[in-house]
């Protein structure tokens, strides 16, 4: 059991504790106080229950520490505030881990800080006064600023997370909790209305609960008059100083991003500035990075493209496979896409066969630049690989071309889909690949050979 | 022919310049502008055949240039050579009245031929332009609502947008389609109309709805 104030201070540079919202059970009292004190969080809880058992002062203390310790930012602030701009960029972005993870408190926490509160003060008070009806009065009361409290805690957390918007009043009490927010608000109102209903009660008739009533109410009402301007002007500055801090941290984030990429380019590109070929590709991987940054808001999944996580829909991972031709073989893909589908095990040997029919382009045809055209229309899957190179005669391929039969033209007719290849010598290639609508495709599906599993590896193999 | 260079880039139109002097077709830069207010004065000044233009610029953007020159320069066509190529950026300026949209990357020769044919009065369709029409006419764009009847693609037309999406030139469209070159030229014609013809439907009706008409 700790009963030494957390909030006083080493001496060099004032440590403040706070609630930790990350990894609480209830309210985060015991995890922040373990933060602080550098202890494991088990005996402090354990702490908390039995000091609540005997006597309800684990409850009572608990209570204090969620009403005076303020709920910390998400991560660890300190550890952010002292990181380089980059670092604290691709933190903003979900490049790099949190530090501390685990989802905070869900719906089960406000039921145990409910519980936890009610019965603890219930007993308090029992042990102290002995009185039933009182008891309940009060313990209404608590449930209901508890459950206020915790609505408190929530919309202080989103607080953190959120970046974009101004806050406004309403946000403040209700953040964008819905109907759960409400509901807390409401059983926490009625509470509370209840417990003050009941307190009067006991001392004498409907009237004087009346007057108990109505006097808090007035009382309210008043401190609302003299704090109501006040709070609105805290408010408001604060949401300008929230602004301020949203901006400069966005411009940190620009700053990083261009350290990292542009200006590393184009000091390549300095270096070698002599040779064309790896200038261009430089400039070509580059500016395609900076696009799938700029613009990833109008394409989802395209910034993944650019930094090796997995896309998300066909048109990124085409992309994808273009850029990664591009760089390999220093020629330029030009991919047009008309509709999307969302990425998936149908469309897999799709992108599979793309990349073949890319890579056959690149290596054999001779030419700067390969066009790919994909289009999705009411869930049928057509792509088109086209360059203006050499071309060849498709009749008259050597059986050892494994590329061609085994990866585009099999590998579609495995999937249920078709391939076809057009070419002549001197007039280029295109390679059509397609597939049918899911529905379409469970048609075909039935009357043909199921060797879905084997291929599905080897499809994976040659991602 | 007679060509002005609008963009707010001083470098990239010197870089212009120097590729369409190098071209061996007949193309001169007969005036350069950095802004909407000084592009408007060029081009009325100057009665061009045709401006390139950037989408973004200081004062309004490429399309305001197009629409306060529409009566002044009657002859003038616009392309636009842009560095961006966002749907909305890309369908907008067509929208505006702009014959065609070339991103920054083109080739000089490209870049004159597309000039000269933005002159002659056909549209110029890249195939990344090409998609983005197909993109808008089936609904995926936002900035194109196009429902009425009037307003759809032919399958011929369709036929054609695909195969330029494709990366097809348009001789290649017409050998492929079995018509001529003139014909796919037609084609492209009417698409740019109907794209622009839809948003002039829409602004019709918006100004009908407010009472305004």
């Amino acid at each position: 059991m700790t009963t030494t104030g957390p909030t006083t201070a080493a001496p060099p540079a004032p440590r403040r504790a706070g609630r930790d919202l990350e990894r609480g059970l209830v309210g985060g009292v015991a995890a922040g106080l373990a933060d602080h004190l550098g202890l494991p969080v088990l005996p402090l809880r354990i702490g908390f229950v039995v000091a609540t058992v005997l006597g309800g002062l684990g409850a009572v203390l608990y209570g204090a520490y969620w009403l005076f310790l303020p709920a910390a930012p998400l991560g660890d602030g300190a550890d952010r505030a002292g990181a380089a701009p980059g670092l604290a960029g691709a933190a903003r972005d979900g490049r790099r881990p949190r530090g501390l993870l685990g989802r905070p408190a869900g719906r089960t926490g406000d039921a145990v800080v409910v519980g936890v509160l009610s019965v603890g003060i219930v007993l308090a008070v029992e042990a102290v006064v002995g009185r039933g009806a009182l008891v309940w009065a009060v313990a209404l009361v608590a449930g209901g600023v508890a459950l206020l409290w915790r609505q408190a805690d929530e919309v202080q957390r989103e607080r953190w997370v959120e970046r974009t918007e101004r806050m406004d009043p309403v946000g403040m009490v209700l953040g964008s909790g819905g109907w759960a927010a409400w509901t807390r608000l409401a059983l926490g109102a009625v509470l509370l209305g209840t417990g003050l209903v009941l307190l009067g009660f006991r001392d004498g008739g409907i009237g004087a609960a009346r007057e108990v009533v109505l006097a808090v109410l007035l009382g309210i009402g008043g401190l609302a008059v003299v704090v109501g301007p006040w709070v609105a002007r805290l408010v408001r500055d604060l949401g300008d100083e929230r602004t301020e801090r949203i901006r400069s941290q966005e411009r940190a984030d620009v700053a990083a991003h261009l350290h990292d990429s542009v200006l590393q380019t184009l000091a390549l590109i300095q270096k070698n500035a002599g040779d064309a070929a790896t200038v261009a590709r430089l400039a070509r991987a580059q500016e395609r990075d900076l696009r799938a940054w700029l613009f990833a808001e109008e394409r989802p999944g395209s910034p993944g493209a650019g930094r090796g996580a997995a896309p998300d829909t066909l048109a990124a991972a085409v992309r994808a496979v273009a850029a990664v031709v591009e760089d390999d073989h220093g020629i330029e893909v030009e991919v047009v896409a008309v509709g999307d589908a969302p990425w998936s095990e149908r469309v897999q040997p799709v992108v599979a066969a793309v990349r073949e029919a890319v890579v056959n382009a690149a290596k054999h045809a001779g030419t700067g630049r390969v066009d790919v055209y994909v289009e999705v229309l009411g869930g049928a899957v057509d792509v088109f690989v086209r360059d203006r190179g050499a071309g060849f005669d498709p009749d008259d391929l050597p059986a050892d071309r494994h590329g061609v039969r085994g990866s585009i033209v099999d590998r579609m007719l495995r999937h249920g889909g078709t391939a076809r290849i057009r070419s002549a010598p001197g007039e280029g290639t295109e390679v059509r690949v397609h597939l049918p609508a899911p529905d379409e495709q469970a048609q075909q599906a039935q009357d043909a050979d199921d060797g879905v599993g084997s291929t599905d590896a080897a499809g994976r193999g040659a991602q | 022919m007679r060509v002005v260079v609008v963009d707010d880039h001083h470098m990239f139109r010197t870089g212009v310049r120097s590729e369409l002097a190098a071209a061996p077709a007949a193309v001169t830069v007969v005036a350069e502008a950095a802004d909407v207010d000084t592009a408007v004065a060029a081009v009325e000044r100057e009665r061009p055949a045709v401006v390139l233009l950037d989408v973004h610029l200081p004062g309004g953007g490429g399309v305001e240039v197009i629409r306060r020159t529409q009566t002044t320069a009657p002859g003038t066509r616009f392309l636009a050579l842009s560095v961006s190529d966002a749907a909305e950026d890309v369908i907008g300026t067509i929208r505006g009245g702009a014959r065609g949209y070339v991103t920054k990357t083109i080739s000089g020769t490209e870049l004159v031929d597309a000039v000269g044919r933005v002159a002659d009065g056909d549209a110029v369709f890249s195939p990344r332009l090409a998609g983005f029409v197909l993109d808008a006419f089936a609904g995926a764009i936002q900035v194109a609502e196009v429902d009425s009847d009037l307003d759809r693609l032919s399958e011929r037309e369709r036929e054609v947008m695909r195969l330029i999406a494709r990366g097809y030139a348009y001789k290649e469209v017409a050998k492929e389609l079995f018509i001529s070159v003139k014909t796919v030229e037609t084609h492209m014609s009417s698409v740019l109309r109907k794209l622009q013809l839809s948003s002039r439907h829409e602004l019709t009706r918006w100004a009908s709805d407010r009472r305004l008409l």
